[in-house]
């Protein structure tokens, strides 16, 4: 990765304008410091630098000095210092800031090269937009708008490539839309460490393909999908569903694991159609697992809960049985790592006002190092910082994979972490369990004890422990609601509202607030706005933080009094572990 | 506000019979009863329909019956009043004569309740594939029947010539091949 700024700055002059940028920095991101965009194909900011597209020419200079004194020559026309411009565009992506260099984006030199290069890169191009999935965010069409011709000066007949190769399960290749960048070929290499695609063939015939017997079939092959500055690799789910133009952008969380990988939800007209990475350098820099691309189908998904009562009368029918079941001991509260911030804030509530003991579902897999951590919840650190919980949950032993996991991650997931529960049912203890989103049967009760207590479980799917329910909260899903997730490095980051929920469906909160506000017959805030005020005045890590007030990237928050416990995560792209990881056998 | 007193002038001897209006009148209805017609027996006679008509927007075939519409959805883009919804879905790639396309709608609706006859569609397609054509009238009893699908929008708008078949060039330079 990109080492951290070092604190040597560098003046470089960009355009007429002086600029001081960390040592070490390309002109393209010098560049961008003052606002001057250099177009580019094959740079990337997190990948290694190869300038084979030379779409970023640029003219430099540096300052003129006198061969003898070492001095600088001062134009006497102008009475500035004299430069020496290089008689030929340089690659902007490939020169590093020097002291006193000049930079010229905007000269007709410059034009020039880059009418020449797109004229070059359209040759072969096919030209079918209209059919093309990248159309409205393809970098070729955006170029051409300010240095294409209009019309291609070339009479001889295009290449033919291949049009629709099935690189891996997830990745299709247009053949004839790439333009050589090489940005798959490095993300493969450098950043998946699945070193399995290539070049073949020269020239105008040189062709993208997979390494004989290789597929792209890694969990993070459609990052190549994002970086491809063309149409060139398409993903085979989105492909020709909608166009970009139409989707409306929300940011969101990754929630499939601990290092809540930034990603922006795509949506039309209350429809998720895909879920791409957001870039965020301390988190995720620019990728996301494809695994995590497919939780969106589960919003649209044929055995989503929806509620047939009035939400007041399933809370009347909620109230009543929690006041038979008034003694201490008589509740317990399932929260849920997956739950946010917020909710786990009023599960909380929730369990003091029914003096209930509060108990996580582990959800612990392999981790990959990249951007799958060990810990698949989301958010079991927001149930520590809240106090929802005072111990990490017990790592459970294997069981089936749950529904969300099905099909995204193979290696299996141990869920678990209810031991003591399931310990209290067979006492005779606990008669009532409140289950906040949580399977119980899969994370390892058995049928017979659910059948020895009342459930009251709100959730968005069914499952076992919601038929087994004796009350149904039909919930919201992560992309139809508002709220944080904090994640592996104790970063507090947001999630908004992508689409709205089915009918007969309340968001957590609001059921939450409602059940603990009938509990306790006192009145609960249910809107995020009043649920922070409350939040920041209870638990120090949040004190003087307000929804409001959390960046798009996220926040650090005090992980201190959290320090000595023993995650089970092992490292990730941008986290290392402080504590040794408990060593997971899979 | 200003008031301002019309005077009213009584009516002359003449004026009172009423007679100059009534031969003037009739004056009127002789001269149109020799001039030549101005009307239409509608719907039985059909007025000649200029160049350049927006009518009703339709779907256009090319002269070897390809269906030319790819579904980019440009004109479900910059349709003003959002009269068009199309699916968009994909050519499998053992359909052989028309696999090379790609991509072609699956659904195409128009609602004409919506339309206002801009012919922006027509203006932004790509691939000429939509024309707002002769046809002006639409009637229907209900709602639905106001929407056009897809088959009915390939009958309204036909066959019309192509000069430049586009994707029948790209299907020769595909069997050709590369020279290498
Ligand atoms: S497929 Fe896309 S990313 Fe890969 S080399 Fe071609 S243009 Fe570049
Ligand atoms: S971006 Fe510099 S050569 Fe491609």
């Amino acid at each position: 990765m990109i080492a951290p700024p070092k604190p040597d700055l560098v003046t470089v002059n960009i355009d007429g304008r002086e600029i001081a940028v960390p040592k070490g920095t390309n002109v393209i991101e010098a560049a961008r410091l003052v606002n001057v965009d250099v177009p580019h194909y094959c740079y990337h900011p997190k990948l290694t630098i190869v300038g084979n597209c030379r779409m970023c020419l640029i003219e430099m200079g540096m300052p003129a000095v006198d061969p003898a004194t070492k001095a600088p020559i001062i134009d006497p026309v102008t009475g500035k210092p004299k430069i020496n411009w290089i008689p030929r565009p340089q690659i902007g992506c490939g020169t590093n800031v020097s002291p006193g260099l000049h930079v010229k984006t905007t000269s007709p030199m410059v034009k020039d090269a880059r009418e020449g290069v797109m004229e070059f890169l359209l040759i072969n191009h096919p030209l079918d937009c209209p059919i093309c999935d990248q159309a409205g965010e393809c970098k070729l069409q955006e170029q051409s708008t300010g240095y294409g011709r209009g019309y291609s000066r070339f009479v001889e007949q295009k290449n033919v490539k291949p049009k629709r190769t099935q690189l891996g399960p997830r990745v299709t290749l247009d053949d004839e839309r790439c333009i050589l960048c090489s940005r798959c070929i490095r993300f493969s290499k450098e950043i998946a460490k699945d070193d399995v695609l290539g070049f073949v063939d020269r020239g105008s015939y040189s062709t993208l393909t997979c390494f004989p017997g290789k597929q792209l079939a890694n969990n993070y092959s459609l990052n190549t999908v994002d970086i491809c500055p063309v149409g060139a690799l398409t993903s085979t789910d989105f492909r020709f569903k909608m166009r970009v133009w139409f989707l409306k952008q929300t940011n969101s969380i990754d929630t499939e694991t601990s290092v809540g990988a930034n990603t922006v939800v795509w949506s039309r007209e209350g429809q998720i159609y895909r879920l791409t990475p957001r870039r965020n350098d301390d988190v995720n820099d620019t990728w996301m697992p494809d695994s995590g691309r497919e939780l969106f189908k589960a919003v649209m998904a044929a055995d989503r809960l929806v509620a047939t009562t009035h939400l007041d009368a399933l809370v009347a029918q909620a109230a009543e049985l929690f006041k038979m079941n008034a003694s201490a001991g008589a509740i317990a509260v399932v929260g849920s790592g997956r739950s946010s911030v917020e909710e786990q804030f009023l599960t909380k509530k929730l369990a003091a006002a029914l003096k209930a003991s509060t108990q996580l579902v582990s959800r612990v897999g392999q981790g990959d190092q990249l951007l799958i951590s060990a810990d698949r919840n989301p958010n079991v650190r927001g149930a520590l910082v809240t106090g929802l919980i005072s111990k990490l949950p017990k790592v459970g032993d294997a069981t089936p994979l749950s529904r969300s996991t099905k099909g995204a991650v193979a290696a299996p997931i141990r869920t678990g972490g209810l031991t003591d529960l399931a310990a209290s049912i067979d006492a005779g203890k606990v008669k009532v369990v409140v289950s906040i989103g949580e399977d119980l049967i899969a994370a390892g009760l058995t049928a017979a004890q659910l059948a020895n207590v009342s459930v009251v479980y709100l959730g968005t799917h069914a499952n076992a422990t919601s038929a087994a329910a004796k009350i149904v909260f039909p919930t919201l899903s992560v992309f139809e609601k508002n709220g944080t997730f904090v994640n592996q490095q104790f970063r507090l980051q947001k999630f908004a509202k992508a689409v709205p929920g089915p009918q007969g469906a309340t968001d957590d909160l609001i059921v939450l607030a409602k059940l603990t506000a009938a509990a306790s017959s006192a009145p609960m805030a249910s809107d995020l706005g009043s649920l922070w005020t409350l939040i920041s005045a209870e638990v120090p890590a949040f004190a003087m933080t307000s929804y409001a007030q959390v960046p798009e990237t996220g926040l650090l928050i005090d992980a201190t009094p959290f320090a000595a416990l023993p995650f089970v995560e092992g490292e990730t792209l941008h986290f290392k572990p402080a504590a040794a990881a408990v060593a997971l056998d899979s | 506000m200003a008031v301002i007193t019309v005077e009213r002038k009584p009516l002359t001897l003449l004026e009172r019979t009423y007679l100059p209006q009534i031969v003037g009148g009739l004056a009127t209805t002789f001269k149109h009863l020799i001039a030549p017609k101005k009307t239409l027996e509608y719907p039985e006679q059909r007025p000649a329909i200029p160049p350049g008509y927006r009518g009703v927007p339709t779907l256009v075939r090319d002269p070897n019956g390809r269906e030319k519409c790819v579904s980019c959805q440009l004109c479900e883009f910059v349709c003003p009043p959002k009269a068009i919804r199309i699916t968009p879905g994909e050519i499998s790639a053992d359909q052989t004569d028309r696999a090379h396309v790609e991509k072609a709608p699956q659904a195409f609706d128009i609602d004409m309740l919506r339309c206002i006859y801009c012919g922006l569609c027509q203006e932004v397609c790509p691939e000429e594939a939509i024309f707002l054509q002769n046809q002006y009238s639409m009637s229907g009893y209900t709602r639905a029947e106001m929407v056009n699908h897809k088959d009915k929008l390939y009958e309204l708008g036909g066959t019309l010539p192509d000069q430049h078949y586009k994707w029948d060039q790209k299907k020769t330079a595909q069997d050709h091949g590369n020279a290498h």
